[in-house]
Order: structure tokens, then sequence, then C-alpha cells
């Protein structure tokens, strides 16, 4: 499959992971201060919509070889809810709650949807 | 080095029985899967325990060793793979790849979580912390390796195995993965510098 065939799935993606990680910086940067969570909500639409987009574009991709792409993926899901899990275990065991535990766990749930997409993305583009 | 891995590829050397590189290729160890999970394991009591010694030990043993192997990588396996035989180099690519797909991630992970509690438990992580400017210095640099070994590095690595593994690799998508991940492993290796820079400026004070 030619490169040109294909949407740019890993820049999209590589934007949203940069979106919520300057999401989470700007949290973790002003604890444990009460901060304005707005730009921070903003990061993450933004970042989830490039995931919307992503997997948008992806789907329209006539030729693709789905079955290698979501046995990758499937695994890398796996793979990656678990380090989410740690990730979020932190923050709850920090006590954690209201706007910003809701701001990093979704941001997190874009991370743990994301990065597979990208693993399963690139292995099955070559398939 | 990966134009020579292709080459090598192509001319079907190396295609041995028994060999990595072919379909008994493990993209994933599952032998070293139990060692991971006694390592999480780890993380979560020594985070649920929430005492000084063990989130220490956890995040400066296991950041060391993820700078160390970055740095390894980069600047010191990528040359002399240049300097080895052609067979070696395949051996060599062909053992190394299916071990970093565990070996990262877990030293990632536990690095970041046990540095997390770890700052929560000082009180470095809280911005009235004197240090409170390398410490958002070092979450941006971590940012940015972790864009890149998320966006870049772990596909390439992951996707260089299947290709690999397919009874006749095609010697351009591995030369195309191969540069792919050695430029982003360098590229993380030198952040790894600005780490280091950042971390031995906050424990000096």
């Amino acid at each position: 499959m030619s490169d040109r065939a294909l949407p740019p799935v890993t820049a999209l993606g590589m934007a949203s992971l940069a979106l919520i990680l300057a999401g989470g910086i700007y949290l973790a940067a002003h604890l444990p201060r009460q901060v304005a969570l707005a730009p921070a909500v903003l990061l993450l639409v933004a970042s989830a919509l490039l995931l919307a987009v992503n997997l948008a574009l992806l789907a329209r991709v006539r030729t693709f070889p789905w079955w290698t792409f979501f046995l990758v993926g499937k695994w890398a899901l796996l793979a990656y809810v678990i380090t989410a899990g740690l990730i979020e275990y932190a923050f709850l065991r920090d006590g954690l709650s209201g706007g910003p535990l809701i701001v990093l766990t979704l941001s997190i749930v874009v991370y743990a949807v994301h990065v597979p997409v990208l693993i399963a993305f690139t292995v099955a583009r070559y398939a | 080095m990966t134009d020579v891995v292709a080459e090598h590829v192509r001319e079907g050397e190396g295609a041995r029985p028994g060999s990595p590189g072919r379909s008994d290729l493990q993209v994933v160890p599952l032998r070293a899967l139990p060692a991971v999970a006694v390592v999480f394991a780890l993380l979560v009591w020594a985070i649920a325990a929430n005492r000084l010694w063990p989130l220490m030990f956890l995040h400066v043993a296991f950041g060391a060793a993820w700078t160390v192997v970055d740095l390894f990588l980069g600047f010191i396996i990528g040359p002399i793979m240049r300097r080895l035989p052609v067979p070696a180099r395949i051996e060599l690519t062909m053992n190394l790849m299916p071990k970093t797909v565990l070996l990262m991630p877990t030293l990632v992970t536990v690095t970041l979580a046990a540095g997390w509690q770890l700052g929560t438990v000082m009180g470095t992580v809280d911005s009235t912390y004197f240090q409170h400017g390398w410490i958002v210095a070092s979450y941006i640099v971590v940012a940015c390796m972790a864009v890149i070994a998320l966006g870049l590095l772990s596909p390439a690595n992951i996707a260089v195995l299947f290709e690999l593994k397919k009874p006749k690799p095609n010697p351009m998508v591995i030369q195309k993965l191969m540069k792919r991940f050695i430029y982003a492993a360098g590229f993380t290796g030198t952040l790894q510098l600005a780490i280091l820079v950042i971390m031995t400026r906050i424990r000096v004070g």
C-alpha cells in the first residue's frame, strides 16, 4: 500500500498526544493551587477531535488490512489500558478529585486509545 | 546500517531455520511477561504504601535504566552495529527489537508513575517548591520524549518485527522502519541528556 493512499494518521496521532500532554503539564504545573480548567479542557477537546478525525479518515480507506489492524490493535489496547490504569491509580491515590480528575482521566482515555491505533496502523499499512 | 539490513534480507542471507527474523520470531517475548507483572505489582505496592524509600528506589533505578538504555542504544549500539559483519548485525537487530518491546514501556511507566508519587510525597510537584521551574522543564522534556516514543519509536519497533516474521520480508519496509526507529532513539537519547541536567540541578538545589 503506498503512503499516498493513506491519511496522515501518525502525524495527527502525535499532535493529539502533544495536546493532552500540554494539558497535563498545565494542570500539574499549578498544583495544588486551584487553576482555571478551561485551557486544559480546550486542549483535551482538540486532542479528542484529532482522534475522531483520525479514526474517521482511516475508516474511509477502502483497501486496508483491517484484520491485521484489529489483531495488533486489541493487544496494544490491552497493554496501554494497563499502563493507563497505573497512571490513573496514582492520580486517585493522591486524592485528585473534581474537574482536574475528570480532565486527566479523559486525557488518559485518549492516550490509551490513540497509541494502540498508531501501533496498529503502522503495522497494518505494511501488511 | 538499515541499508545493509535491507540488502541482507533481500539476498535471503540469514534465513537459516530457527534463527530470528523468520516465522518463529516472537514480537512480544512471552517468557518476560511474568517479570513485567512483578515489576508492575511492586509499583502498585510502592504507590499504595506511599513510603519514601520504595518510591525513590523505583524512580531512581528505573529512571537511570531508561536513561542508560536510551543513550546506550543511540550512541553505543548504533555505531558498533555499523562495524559488525552483516550476519551479526542481522542477528543483533532481530534479538534486540523484541526485548525493547517490553523493556521500554516498563521502564517508562515505572519511572513516571513512581516519580509522580515521589514528587507528591516530597512536595516537589507543588508549585510553591523553590525549584518549580526545573520541575516544569522536566515535564516538558518528558512530554517531548513521550510523543516521539509513542508516536514513532514504539510503532516502528513492532512493525519491523511483524515485517521480519513474514516469509519474504520487504527490504524497503525494513529499511524505512529501522531508519525511523534509530533516528527516534537518537533523538530521545539526546533529550535524556537534558533530563540528566535538570535532575542534577534539582538535586543540587
